[in-house]
């Protein structure tokens, strides 16, 4: 399916969403955070989309917006996109788990919500998995600083 | 008991037992003379295990192709030597939370048990330090003893590995004390005996008990042989220390010579296991054939080493090429396998000696 | 009293154990805190972090040329891969064609670290389960392909053979002769590995029916690789994403259906047959031509989002790059194929006894930098 035809069907299924294939080679389909488990567990059960294979989950800082970019994949259909999420708020960010949509994503929103603090609701058990439960602040902000294990050439 | 017929008459020994009785009284002399020989059994062992674990690290070496240890002596003769001054000097570590006195008694049991069962076998017709008449039931007592060493052990580590494989111990060897005691009960039947002595006096003329009894024979030989690599915990029954699941099982928390002890009982009662079969299946110190029956000088004892040592090879060929079982999986081979099997050879045993069908 | 009663009252107390940091069958610093009913597994919580580097923060300071150094520290045992999976990430965005050489020794070489690792993994499979000796037999053959290595490009693990643009310089003359020995000489011996452990009824006792992955499960918890083709998920990027040579090649891919560690271990042992072919195809047809295509001594992606993903012996490696046209990177995201097969672990370990979660363990092929980074 080309990322004309799927753009038309995903438009149906929200409100506001904004399409871009600028600089990628997938269609990008960003998602307003309100939006984001609905419009992902369509993705997943449209049975003209099926986007069963959540292949990568990164977590992002674009100053100041944080967010989620999901590459999708259907297994069955061969078809791929981008799904972009961002949060304003750097205080206190929070955004919906899809981990019930794809289990891959209980471990990669423990990876995200540990190196950029990212808290997601409904999660089953948000944890530091890679840094102590002690450690402050979240490395892979842009705006971190660790002056003692950071070198900054 | 007369002690004077539990010393190796040798030249020798006889000249050193008469000299021994001759300075003190009756009593005092007896008890002298076991202490020498309890002392003589311990260095021989002790020495014996030490070479048992070179071998085996030769015997792995070449399944693996490697050379194997080849620094210290010719021929890396004097490696485990050198393993064992290592382990005696070193300094023994434990951690705070562990039952003192049950700790330190642990290997104490397993080595004591392991070397107590040594007493007992005829290396050759004179060289038999305890000739009993419930030999054979002396050994199955002996053997169980141990288990009580390993339980302790995990137990009074205080840690949780050491503990499942203590329990892993427990389970597994008295499921397996059943064949063991099964298969040896069925080449009881045949010779009517319990002593050792004996049972390999009924093998010079009539030929050793493996052809004897030909069918049950062997199967309870095939079953010993299993039920006994499980009873020593070597692999393919090494759940108890299995490293792959429970890092060392029940001895994570011991250290130098304590862990030796342990290490040294395994050798120890491979050895016990292998002597065990070649005296009940494989005629014990009698030559094959009765080819060196006739040459005087000829030790016997050689033809009890070279047979001991064949079954000492076949276990660790089992050790080197086998996966190992999981722990449901070894009770589900004793319990629905051997001992149902068991239990049939030994009636079928019976009806072979009832019919005469003996060879 | 009912048999849900017996139940209750003789339920015994759980408790947990900490397999790791060191565990001999974590291969690394791996640690699973496991919830225990007597030996029954009720709960695998990994615990990751004790190797992790901040590989992808590194990156973001870093020029792209050193970005690829780095990638051969993550999964160390298909560290060539690794580097192709960034150099064509930085192809792609500086849209370099490489020459048709670079392709098929990039193949070449892949292949040959897929057989090392396969080899790797099998020694330590076989030795998970307790057969210690199959170790041995694996390393000598990985050894001949070590030796390949270094006389190639000096190292024989963390190679960095690959530099964007191609291949930091030709093949040795020898490289052609030696990879043929390798191919004659393993090929009597992948036989050997299946005599020895493949056939032993204690092996497949262990390995059929545990650990069981549906395919449902698999695709969606991310597993990819061997692992996830034992349970049936199409998922070879080879196939569906050729890269560097992929598409000039004949070759399968194994698919098993069963799902099980045993299925698992033959989908691995059949590749090994795969990448023999594989390189067998490619070996005498290494086409004439440049090394390394010009590339600018400070290389700048132009300003985008870019990803790759490749097969390494894992599974699929995807490298997301976003670059705001500097020299170095805004952020670089490395999407381990340990890292989602380990997610899985916990769903498929549910009332199993130790012993089946080190054989699933053992199957799954983890390698601890490459699931910390």
């Amino acid at each position: 399916m080309t990322n004309e035809d799927l753009q038309n069907i995903i438009i149906g299924l929200g409100t506001d969403l904004e399409f871009t294939t600028e600089g990628s080679e997938f269609l990008n389909v960003i998602v307003p955070k309100e939006q984001l488990h609905s419009i992902c567990s369509q993705l997943k059960s449209h049975p003209e989309l099926k986007f069963d294979y959540a292949f990568c989950i990164t977590g992002m800082d674009w100053v100041p917006a944080l967010g989620v970019i999901y590459h999708l994949n259907s297994t069955e259909l061969k078809h791929e996109i981008v799904v972009k999420v961002m949060v304003e708020d750097r205080e206190n960010p929070t955004l919906d788990s899809v981990h019930d949509i794809w289990q891959t994503a209980d471990f990669h929103e423990l990876e995200i919500f540990d190196f950029f603090g990212i808290k997601f609701n409904n999660h089953p058990k948000l944890r530091r998995i890679f840094l102590t439960p002690e450690w402050e602040g979240f490395p892979l902000r842009k705006d971190y600083v660790d002056e003692a294990n950071m070198i900054i050439k | 008991m007369n002690f004077t017929q539990m010393i190796i008459p040798l030249n020798i020994t006889k000249t050193i037992s008469d000299w021994i009785y001759s300075i003190m009284p009756e009593t005092a002399a007896s008890y002298t003379i076991m202490v020498i020989i309890a002392v003589a059994y311990l260095a021989l062992f002790a020495v014996a295990g030490l070479y048992l674990v070179l071998l085996e690290r030769k015997v792995a070496a070449w399944f693996q192709l490697r050379i194997g240890p080849n620094r210290v002596g010719p021929w890396g003769l004097l490696q485990t030597m050198a393993d064992a001054l290592k382990l005696v000097s070193k300094e023994l570590t434990s951690t705070i939370k562990i039952d003192k006195f049950l700790y330190n008694l642990a290997p104490y049991f397993v080595i004591v048990s392991a070397l107590m069962a040594m007493a007992v076998f005829p290396f050759s017709e004179q060289f038999q330090a305890f000739d009993i008449n419930i030999g054979v039931f002396f050994l199955i007592a002996i053997s169980s003893i141990g288990v009580i060493g390993i339980l302790l052990a995990g137990w009074s580590s205080n840690n949780k590995y050491a503990l499942i494989g203590a329990m892993r111990s427990g389970l597994q060897t008295i499921s397996y004390e059943l064949s063991v005691g099964l298969s040896i009960l069925t080449m009881v039947l045949l010779t009517g005996t319990l002593q050792l002595s004996e049972i390999i006096e009924a093998q010079r003329t009539g030929g050793w008990l493996i052809l004897q009894g030909h069918v049950p024979s062997i199967i309870a030989f095939m079953i010993f042989m299993v039920a006994g690599t499980a009873e020593t915990n070597r692999a393919p029954f090494d759940l108890v220390e299995a490293e792959s699941e429970l890092g060392a099982g029940f001895h994570t928390e011991y250290s130098g010579m304590k862990f030796a002890y342990f290490f040294l009982a395994e050798f120890i009662n491979m050895f016990i296991i292998s002597s065990i079969a070649v005296v009940l299946f494989f005629g014990g110190w009698l030559s094959p054939f009765g080819i060196t029956e006739n040459i005087a000088w000829f030790p016997q004892v050689f033809w009890f080493i070279i047979k001991v040592l064949g079954l000492i090879f076949l276990m660790m060929w089992f050790r080197w090429t086998f996966p190992r079982l999981r722990v449901d999986q070894l009770l589900t081979l004793e319990w629905k396998y051997l001992l149902p099997l068991n239990l049939m050879n030994i009636v079928l045993m019976a009806i072979v000696i009832w019919l005469n069908w003996t060879i | 009293m009912t048999d849900q009663q017996t139940q209750n009252k003789i339920k015994t107390e759980e408790y947990f154990i900490n397999m790791g940091p060191q565990h001999p069958a974590a291969h690394g610093v791996l640690r699973l805190i496991l919830t225990i009913d007597g030996e029954i597994i009720k709960n695998v919580e990994p615990d990751l972090g004790y190797i992790h580097r901040s590989i992808e923060k590194m990156c973001e300071r870093d020029s792209y040329q050193q970005i690829v150094h780095l990638t051969d520290r993550m999964d160390y045992l298909s560290s060539h891969i690794n580097n192709e999976a960034v150099c064509l990430t930085v192809e792609k965005g500086l849209e370099i064609e490489v020459s048709d050489r670079v392709k098929v020794i990039r193949t070449i070489i892949d292949e040959l670290t897929r057989i090392a690792s396969h080899c790797l993994w099998w020694g330590v499979m076989g030795m998970d389960l307790g057969a210690l000796t199959t170790y041995f037999y694996a390393f000598r053959d990985r050894e001949m392909i070590n030796d390949i290595f270094e006389e190639t490009c000096g190292a024989r693990l963390t190679m960095n053979y690959n530099v964007p643009g191609g291949l930091m310089f030709d093949i040795h003359p020898n490289f052609v002769k030696r990879t043929k020995d390798f191919i004659t000489h393993f090929k009597t011996k992948i036989p050997e590995y299946d005599r020895l452990l493949t056939g032993n009824v204690i092996f497949q006792k262990r390995t059929k029916g545990v650990g069981i992955l549906t395919r449902e499960d698999a695709i969606s918890f991310g597993v990819s690789g061997p692992t996830a083709r034992g349970s049936g998920f199409s998922s070879d990027v080879r196939k569906h994403h050729p890269y560097s040579a992929y598409d000039l090649v004949n070759f399968k891919e194994i698919l098993f259906t069963e799902g099980d560690t045993f299925a698992r271990y033959q989908v691995r042992m059949m590749e090994l047959w795969e990448s023999v072919s594989i390189i067998e195809q490619l070996i005498d047809n290494i086409p004439e031509g440049e090394t390394k295509a010009a590339t600018k001594a400070v290389i700048k992606l132009p300003k985008g989002e870019f990803y790759q993903r490749v097969e390494t012996a894992r599974g699929e490696l995807g490298v997301y790059i976003n670059s705001t046209g500097n020299k170095n990177p805004y952020r670089v995201k490395f999407r381990s194929p340990g890292f989602s097969n380990l997610s899985v672990l916990n769903h498929i370990s549910k009332d199993v006894l130790i012993g089946d979660l080190v054989a699933t363990m053992a199957s799954f092929d983890f390698v601890i930098p490459d699931i910390d980074r």
